[in-house]
C-alpha cells in the first residue's frame, strides 16, 4: 500500500539521489568516477523503431519452413581471404586484462560452434583464444601492447581501433588491481600499476597516415586479411568516408551505447552519440561513396536480441558486434553470489564494476577463485543458447517482413515511434510518411 | 649480392621476395635501388636476411621486423622500424617522426638526427640516435634504453614508465613523471655496450640518465595536475 508521506517530501529532478551521491563521492575522493560497463542514461535506440510485417503489398515467409539465409562475408574489398560467416552476430573486441581468460575462452568457443568471429582487445591475444577461436580478429591499438608480427599473421582479420563508443578520443584504463603478473607481461609493464592506455596511434595520425599504416599491415600479412577499421561513434558521416579512402575492407562503428571494462564516467555519459542516428549517417557515408555493401559496415553498441539485430539490418548493416550483452550471457549482473556483488558496493542488476577486477561472476576478473566461477563449458554453452536465440528471433521477424536473407531487411520495413527516433533513424514515423529534416 | 631495383619491381614482389630468402649465412645479401620514398619497403621480414637499401624510404621501413639487418643510406619517414621484435635497423641518415614506435626488441641505429616522437610507446627495444630528437621522444616508453648522443628536444620521456633515456647534450625540457637519475656504474656499461653495438664512439663522462619518477604510475588526487 502506497504511503502518503504528511511531510511532502520532494526529491529534486536537478539533484536526484546518484547525482547527491556521486557529488559526495566526489567531494571525498577529489577523481572523478571510473566504471565498467556502458551508458545508463535514457537514449534513443532500436525500442523506439518497429517492423511493418508483411501485408496484403509483401508475402510472408513460413516461419519454420522456409529457408531464411543468415550468412555474411566480410572484407571482399581488397583482401585476398575474405570473412564467411554463418550469421551476421560477432563478438566485439574485449582484452585479456579487462576479461579473464576462462571468459576469453569461452567466448573463442561459442563463437566457433557458432561460426562466427571473436576479436582480441588491448593486451594483445592470448593462446587461448587463438586455440577457441576458428575465426579470430587482431585489433591494432594505439597502446599496441603485445602487438606482435606472428600474432598479426595468425589473425583472421585485422581491426585498427581508432576508437570505441564509449569513450572516442579516449584510451583505455586498467588499473592495477587488475594487473596480474601475466597480464603485466604481456603488456611489458610492472605488475599492479594503472595502465593507461594511449588514445591515438604512435606512428600515424590522420587518413592520409592510415592509408599508409593499413598499406604496411596489408604487406606484412601478404594482403590476404580483411583490415578493419573500428571508430566510435562522433562524426561518422566524415569518419566512415575518411576510413573508405584510407582503405578499409571493413568498418565498425561502435555506438554510444558501447561498453567499457574501465572509463570514465563522465566519458561514457556524455561523449558520443546513439548508435542510431550514427548507423544512419555511416550508412548515408557509404551510399554517397557507392561502396555501401562492397565495404561492409559492423555496428555495435547496445544491441541485445534479435529485434536489435534486425533493426540495424534493415538500416543498413552488414553485421553487428556484441560486447556487453555477452558478458551478461556468461553471467554478468546475475542474482548469484549476491553478498559477493555487496562487498563491492552494488547488486545484481545495477553492477558496472568490472573495473575493480572483483567480479562476481568471474567474467571480468583475473582472482582465480572468482574466475573459476566461469567454467569455459558452461559459459560457451550460454553463449551459444543465446546468439542461437537472437539468430532465431532475428529469423522470425525476417520472414515476417518476407525476407528469405536478413541482409535483405530494409528501412522501407520499419516505422519509428518517436520524433526523436525517425530523425536520428531517418525512418517514418508510425502511422505517417514523415522524417523529420526531409520534408 | 641479389639487387631489386623499385624503379622495376613492387615493392609487394620486394617484400615477397625478401621474406622468402634463405637466411644470410650462407646466402649473399640484398640491395635494393631506387626506393624513392616508397612505403613499407622491407616490412615485416622474418628471417636474418641483410638488407642494403640505396636511397631514401618513406613510412615504415623494416616494420615490424624480426632478425633481419636493415640498413638505409639514405633518410627514412614516419615510423621506421616501429614495433620491430628482433634484428638490427640502421639509418645512416635522419629519420622522421615515430622512430621504433613501440619496439619490442634488436636495436634500431639512427646515425643522424630522429624526429619528434622517437622511440614512443617502445616495449624493449634499443634504439640508438647519433644526432638530435625531437619532441616527445620517448613518450610513454615502457622499456629498453634511448640513447641520444645529441640533443633532446621537449617534453623528453613524458609518461614514462621502466624505459631508460641516455641523452649526451641537453634535454630542452622533461615531460610529466620524467627526471634525471644517477649514472651509476652499472648505467655507464650498459650505455657503453649500447653505444659499442650501435658502432659508434662517444664520451660517456657527456651523458645524462633519464627515467621514471613513478608518481604516475597509480592516480593520486595530489599529482591531478600532472595528468
Ligand atoms: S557482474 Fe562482472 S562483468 Fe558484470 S558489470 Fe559486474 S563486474 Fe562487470
Amino acid at each position: 500500500m502506497a504511503v502518503v508521506d504528511p511531510r511532502g517530501l520532494r526529491p529534486s529532478h536537478t539533484f536526484p539521489a546518484h547525482v547527491l551521491a556521486e557529488i559526495h563521492r566526489a567531494a571525498d575522493q577529489g577523481v572523478y568516477e571510473i566504471r565498467g560497463f556502458g551508458t545508463k542514461r535514457p537514449l534513443p535506440g532500436f525500442d523506439d523503431l518497429v517492423f511493418l510485417g508483411a501485408s496484403m503489398s509483401r508475402y510472408p515467409l513460413e516461419g519454420y519452413r522456409e529457408r531464411c539465409d543468415t550468412g555474411v562475408t566480410l572484407g571482399t574489398r581488397f583482401a585476398s581471404r575474405p570473412i564467411e560467416l554463418k550469421i551476421p552476430i560477432t563478438i566485439a573486441g574485449m582484452s585479456f586484462g579487462a576479461l579473464g581468460a576462462n571468459a576469453k575462452e569461452a567466448i573463442g568457443r561459442a563463437c566457433t560452434a557458432m561460426g562466427t568471429s571473436s576479436t582480441t582487445g588491448d593486451g594483445g591475444m592470448t593462446e587461448e583464444e587463438r586455440q577457441s577461436s576458428e575465426t579470430l580478429v587482431y585489433q591494432v591499438l594505439p597502446s599496441r601492447y603485445g602487438m606482435n608480427p606472428d600474432d598479426l599473421r595468425r589473425a583472421d582479420a585485422i581491426e585498427i581501433v581508432v576508437g570505441q563508443g564509449a569513450k572516442p578520443g579516449g584510451g583505455g584504463v586498467l588499473l592495477g588491481q587488475k594487473i596480474t603478473e601475466r597480464v603485466a607481461g604481456m603488456r611489458d609493464l610492472p605488475e599492479g600499476i594503472d595502465q593507461r592506455s594511449a588514445c591515438r596511434h604512435p606512428d600515424w595520425t590522420g587518413p592520409d597516415d592510415l592509408a599508409i599504416k593499413i598499406q604496411e599491415l596489408r604487406e606484412i600479412t601478404g594482403w590476404e586479411k580483411p583490415v578493419y577499421v573500428k571508430i566510435g561513434a562522433s562524426r561518422p558521416t566524415y569518419d566512415v568516408a575518411l576510413a573508405v579512402k584510407a582503405g578499409a575492407d571493413v568498418i565498425v562503428l561502435d555506438g554510444m551505447q558501447g561498453g567499457t571494462a574501465a572509463t570514465q564516467d563522465v566519458f561514457i555519459e556524455h561523449v558520443g552519440i546513439p548508435t542510431l542516428p550514427a548507423l544512419r549517417q555511416a550508412v548515408e557515408a557509404l551510399q554517397a561513396l557507392d561502396v555501401h555493401r562492397e565495404v561492409q559496415l559492423v555496428v555495435s553498441g547496445g544491441i541485445r536480441s534479435g529485434a536489435d539485430v534486425a533493426k540495424a539490418l534493415a538500416m543498413g548493416a552488414d553485421a553487428v558486434s556484441i560486447g556487453s550483452a555477452a558478458m551478461v550471457a556468461l553471467g554478468c549482473n546475475k542474482a548469484v553470489h549476491v553478498e559477493d556483488y555487496q562487498a563491492i558496493g552494488t547488486e545484481p542488476g545495477y553492477c558496472h564494476h568490472c573495473h575493480t577486477g572483483r567480479c562476481p561472476v568471474g567474467v571480468t576478473t583475473q582472482d582465480p577463485v572468482l574466475e573459476a566461477r566461469l567454467r569455459p563449458e558452461q559459459g560457451a554453452r550460454w553463449l551459444r543458447n543465446y546468439l542461437t536465440a537472437m539468430i532465431l528471433e532475428l529469423q522470425t521477424i525476417a520472414r515476417a517482413n518476407g525476407k528469405s536473407h536478413v541482409l535483405n531487411l530494409e528501412p522501407e520495413d520499419m516505422a519509428a515511434l518517436t520524433v526523436e527516433a525517425a530523425a536520428m533513424a531517418g525512418i517514418p514515423l508510425a502511422g505517417t510518411s514523415w522524417i523529420p529534416g526531409k520534408g | 649480392m641479389n639487387t631489386v631495383s623499385l624503379s622495376l619491381t613492387s615493392v609487394r614482389e620486394l617484400n615477397e621476395q625478401l621474406r622468402g630468402a634463405p637466411d644470410a649465412g650462407s646466402a649473399p645479401g640484398w640491395r635494393v635501388t631506387d626506393p624513392k620514398g616508397a612505403h613499407a619497403v622491407a616490412a615485416g621480414l622474418t628471417g636474418h636476411v641483410q638488407v642494403q637499401i640505396d636511397g631514401h624510404v618513406g613510412y615504415y621501413c623494416a616494420g615490424m621486423n624480426q632478425h633481419a639487418a636493415i640498413t638505409v643510406d639514405g633518410h627514412c619517414g614516419t615510423g621506421v622500424a616501429e614495433n620491430m621484435m628482433s634484428g638490427i635497423v640502421r639509418i645512416r641518415g635522419n629519420a622522421s617522426q615515430s622512430a621504433g614506435a613501440s619496439g619490442h626488441g634488436g636495436m634500431l641505429v639512427i646515425e643522424g638526427n630522429a624526429g619528434p616522437r622517437c622511440g614512443i610507446s617502445m616495449k624493449g627495444i634499443d634504439i640508438v640516435v647519433g644526432g638530435k630528437t625531437g619532441h616527445m621522444s620517448g613518450f610513454m616508453a615502457q622499456s629498453g634504453n634511448l640513447v641520444i648522443c645529441g640533443d633532446a628536444g621537449h617534453d623528453l620521456g613524458d609518461s614514462i614508465y621502466e624505459a631508460v633515456i641516455y641523452v649526451g647534450g641537453s634535454a630542452a625540457s622533461l615531460g610529466a613523471d620524467c627526471v634525471e637519475k644517477e649514472m651509476t656504474p652499472k648505467h655507464r656499461s650498459r650505455l657503453q655496450d649500447l653505444l659499442s653495438r650501435a658502432g659508434m664512439e662517444r664520451d660517456l663522462d657527456r651523458f645524462r640518465r633519464f627515467g621514471s619518477a613513478r608518481k604516475l604510475y597509480h592516480f593520486h588526487v595530489d599529482h591531478a595536475d600532472s595528468y
